[in-house]
């Protein structure tokens, strides 16, 4: 259970805040996403769990443990950490990739090895791939090595940063579905920033949408297509079941013909 | 032509080794001092901005007043540490050189260094923080092999300029490929100056590949590369190590000499002196002209000739110019009360400015003194050497005799003679010692109002020498024993275009004809040394 309480973050001062008077639930096992226009300061509240940011006010606990206790390297390395940007080490083959948590923490090397092989099977790459370097894969194949690394050390909470943003929609339909499967079979605890509704309303359990630092709407997908009170949020809302609308409105008309 | 590359190759392995090491512990200390300084820099803009400056405002200090710059700093810790734990250091050679080449080598490493590290992608950086690296792993892990391929490229640019600069390190005293280049200059033995170059410019190009091999290695992943490449580079330094280093150790008398050839024949005549009692001998040439007398006094050398004038400017900083007898009597007291240094005598001849004309030229006008001189002097041309015009000669020149030439030109020694042989200038300023004024055939003006200081050639002996029966043996029957004539030639002889003699070629052959050898005929132990007239004439024959 991730408890995000009463946070707030500004990086001017307290000019202006990223985030303010944040409080969010997470009960384990679910998967939540979080939307919102950027500046809305999603990142920043996902980057206040593994502590990538300090919030100036309010605190977030793990399972009751305030992560501000636990020194920033051992919090992340509990926690799986995947964005937009990858960021595969790139003199270090995509084995040494994968297995850099572990080792890290200094899992026995064979533990390590079956780990990694392991890992390779469940993003669905080939085995001759781990030899290679990251220059060497395209860009779905790299993030599937991201999502593989960042699951390594066992963690049991997944923050995903527009994790599918750069790819292509077929690589990011395919990859969305797979992690989804991924998240039930692990058992994990998933936090996902992304901009895309379609994505959140297919892929989580939750949606929060944030506007200008704060949370303006929470529930589950089919409440909130539903309908919600604030306008904007409605509107944000209704984007999937319009283009779904339309999209099916084209099929039947080309049907008819 | 043969025998100068002969001469050039025999003392390689002593020059290259003495290079090689140089350079290498300058590079090596170089990098040992900037990955800390990356590091400290790599967080704190604050840091980064006034390392970087500190750095490349090293950089635009001449290397060579860079490296005179440490021997005083050097001289005063080295006395300093002698006074408080007993014992010194040598402030002389490898330490300064090491210093101020470290110095040097930062720059380009630390500059590649922090913009490798700060151009790091971004991405990067976040995903070794979320991975869970600590700080120093996200250094060691990440950035720091990130970062190697264009280090290396730093370390490359750095060992090209060291082992460039290092050819600079002979004036203080520390033996180089740069050997080759200063003397050759200064005997116009072209063939020592191009293979000190070559030598040089080989060694870099060597360097720089191997280093490059390294790089190659690390930015492919291939560590047997990068492996082989130090392993050469590593078996060079060793070789160099294992060199016998011939002028270190052994050595129970060193005798130095500043850089040119009147005194590389002199240091060799004494020193054959000494040799022939049985004792071990070490010459230290091209001592730039301010550190000789410091060396001397600080007892890195036992011996050295320099001349009187010279003494009482640049040492006792007087500005009186008395004659010739009481300056030496001055010096020979001065010099001991301050410095603890033995003036032991003239050697008979005169190093002073002089100036001269073409003979024909001095017989049509008429000019055998620079009274008048003066008199035609502004329809003339006066060429000097490159300082010339900013000596206290030349203003006394000018107040006493009221010189005024029609124009003035500055010239590197060589060409100066040049110019006046091919009519471009009418009067030059040489010195009186030169072998060219008798080969030339050129007429001295004399000097009738004493306008320019006396130069006598003296002997002089560090305080711990001073009272040494060796060198007392050795250096006493040089005293007023080597007329002018005979120090004009024994220059000519080394530098004459052609059928050029070696420094030690000629010393000996003025022992010979100063008749220094065995026969216990000293010319005038106490003579007072005449004010030198050339006279080519009466001159025993070259060999």
């Amino acid at each position: 259970m991730i408890a995000v309480e009463n946070v707030s973050k500004s990086f001017d001062g307290g000019g202006s805040f990223a985030i303010r008077g944040v409080n969010l639930r997470v009960p384990a096992r679910t998967f939540v996403a979080i939307v919102g226009d950027s500046g809305s300061g999603k990142t920043t509240l996902l980057k206040t769990i593994n502590r990538l940011i300090e919030p100036n006010e309010g605190e977030v606990l793990i399972d009751g443990e305030p992560v501000c206790t636990v020194a920033p390297h051992a919090l992340r390395r509990r926690i799986g950490y995947v964005f937009q940007g990858i960021g595969l080490f790139p003199h270090m083959s995509i084995a040494e990739n994968i297995g850099i948590t572990p080792r890290l923490i200094g899992w026995p090397e064979p533990q390590v090895r079956a780990r990694i092989e392991e890992l390779i099977e469940l993003v669905a790459l080939p085995r001759a791939y781990l030899t290679r370097l990251p220059a060497e894969l395209s860009g779905g194949q790299r993030q599937r090595v991201g999502i593989a690394r960042a699951l390594a050390a066992r963690p049991y909470i997944m923050l995903m940063d527009e994790p599918f943003g750069a790819l292509d929609p077929l690589t990011r339909d395919a990859l969305g579905t797979e992690y989804r499967r991924l998240h039930e079979r692990m058992r994990l605890t998933t936090l996902m920033v992304t901009h895309d509704i379609l994505e959140a309303v297919l892929l989580a359990d939750r949606i929060v949408v944030m506007r200008a630092g704060a949370i303006v709407a929470d529930g589950e997908p089919h409440e909130l297509l539903s309908g919600h009170s604030d306008p904007e949020v409605r509107t944000l809302m209704d984007m999937p079941r319009r283009q779904a609308e339309r999209v099916r409105a084209l099929v039947e008309e080309r049907g008819g013909e | 032509m043969n025998e100068r590359l002969s001469s050039a190759l025999r003392v390689l392995p002593d020059y290259l080794s003495q290079h090689v090491l140089l350079s290498a512990a300058s590079l090596a200390l170089g990098l040992l001092l900037s990955v800390p300084l990356l590091i400290a820099a790599r967080r704190s803009a604050r840091l980064r901005w006034p390392v970087l400056a500190a750095a490349s405002l090293i950089q635009t200090v001449p290397s060579i007043a860079l490296l005179a710059l440490f021997y005083p700093v050097l001289l005063g810790l080295s006395s300093l540490c002698k006074r408080l734990l007993g014992v010194g250091f040598p402030a002389l050679g490898f330490l300064p050189s090491l210093l101020a080449l470290t110095l040097y080598s930062i720059l380009p490493i630390l500059r590649n260094g922090i913009t490798a590290i700060l151009n790091l992608d971004p991405a990067i950086l976040q995903a070794a923080s979320g991975v869970g690296m600590t700080d120093r792993q996200r250094l060691l892990r990440v950035e720091l092999p990130l970062a190697a391929p264009m280090l290396m490229a730093g370390l490359r640019t750095s060992a090209v300029w060291v082992i460039g600069t290092a050819t600079l390190a002979t004036p203080v005293g520390q033996t180089s490929l740069g050997n080759y280049i200063f003397t050759g200059l200064q005997v116009e033995n072209w063939v020592w100056v191009l293979f000190g170059c070559a030598a040089t410019v080989a060694l870099a190009l060597l360097t720089d590949q191997l280093l490059a091999l390294i790089e190659l290695g690390l930015a492919r992943r291939r560590p047997q590369l990068a492996w082989t490449g130090l392993a050469l580079l590593l078996l060079g330094v060793a070789a160099a190590g294992a060199v016998p280093v011939r002028s270190a150790g052994h050595a129970e008398y060193v005798v130095g000499a500043k850089d040119f050839s009147e005194q590389y024949i002199l240091a060799s005549l004494i020193s054959s002196r000494i040799r022939a009692q049985g004792y071990a001998v070490r010459e230290r040439t091209d001592l730039g002209s301010v550190f000789a007398f410091r060396a001397l006094a600080a007892g890195e050398i036992d011996t050295y000739v320099d001349y009187t004038g010279t003494l009482w400017t640049n040492i006792l900083h007087r500005t009186d110019m008395p004659g010739q007898r009481r300056m030496l009597r001055d010096l020979r007291v001065q010099l001991r009360r301050r410095y603890g240094v033995v003036l032991l005598g003239p050697l008979g001849f005169q190093n002073a400015y002089v100036l001269a004309m073409r003979p024909g030229e001095a017989a049509r006008l008429g000019v055998h003194t620079i009274r008048a001189l003066a008199r035609v002097a502004p329809e003339l041309t006066l060429g000097g050497d490159l300082e010339f015009f900013a000596r206290p000669e030349w203003r006394m020149l000018r107040e006493k005799y009221g010189l005024h030439f029609r124009a003035e030109r500055s010239y590197e020694p060589t060409f100066m003679y040049k110019a006046l042989m091919s009519h471009e200038v009418d009067v030059i300023t040489a010195f009186s010692s030169d072998g060219r004024i008798a080969a030339d055939h050129l007429v001295v003006l004399g000097d009738p109002l004493h306008a320019i200081p006396p130069y006598d050639a003296v002997v002089l002996l560090s305080p711990q020498s001073a009272s040494n029966p060796v060198l007392r043996r050795a250096l006493e029957p040089l005293i007023g024993a080597i007329p002018i004539n005979l120090m004009r030639h024994a220059n000519y002889m080394v530098e004459r275009p052609a059928d050029k003699r070696t420094p030690a070629q000629a010393a000996r052959w003025l022992a010979r004809a100063a008749h220094l050898n065995g026969a216990r005929r000293r010319v005038t132990a106490r003579r007072r040394p005449r004010p030198s007239t050339p006279s080519p004439r009466g001159m025993p024959s070259p060999p």
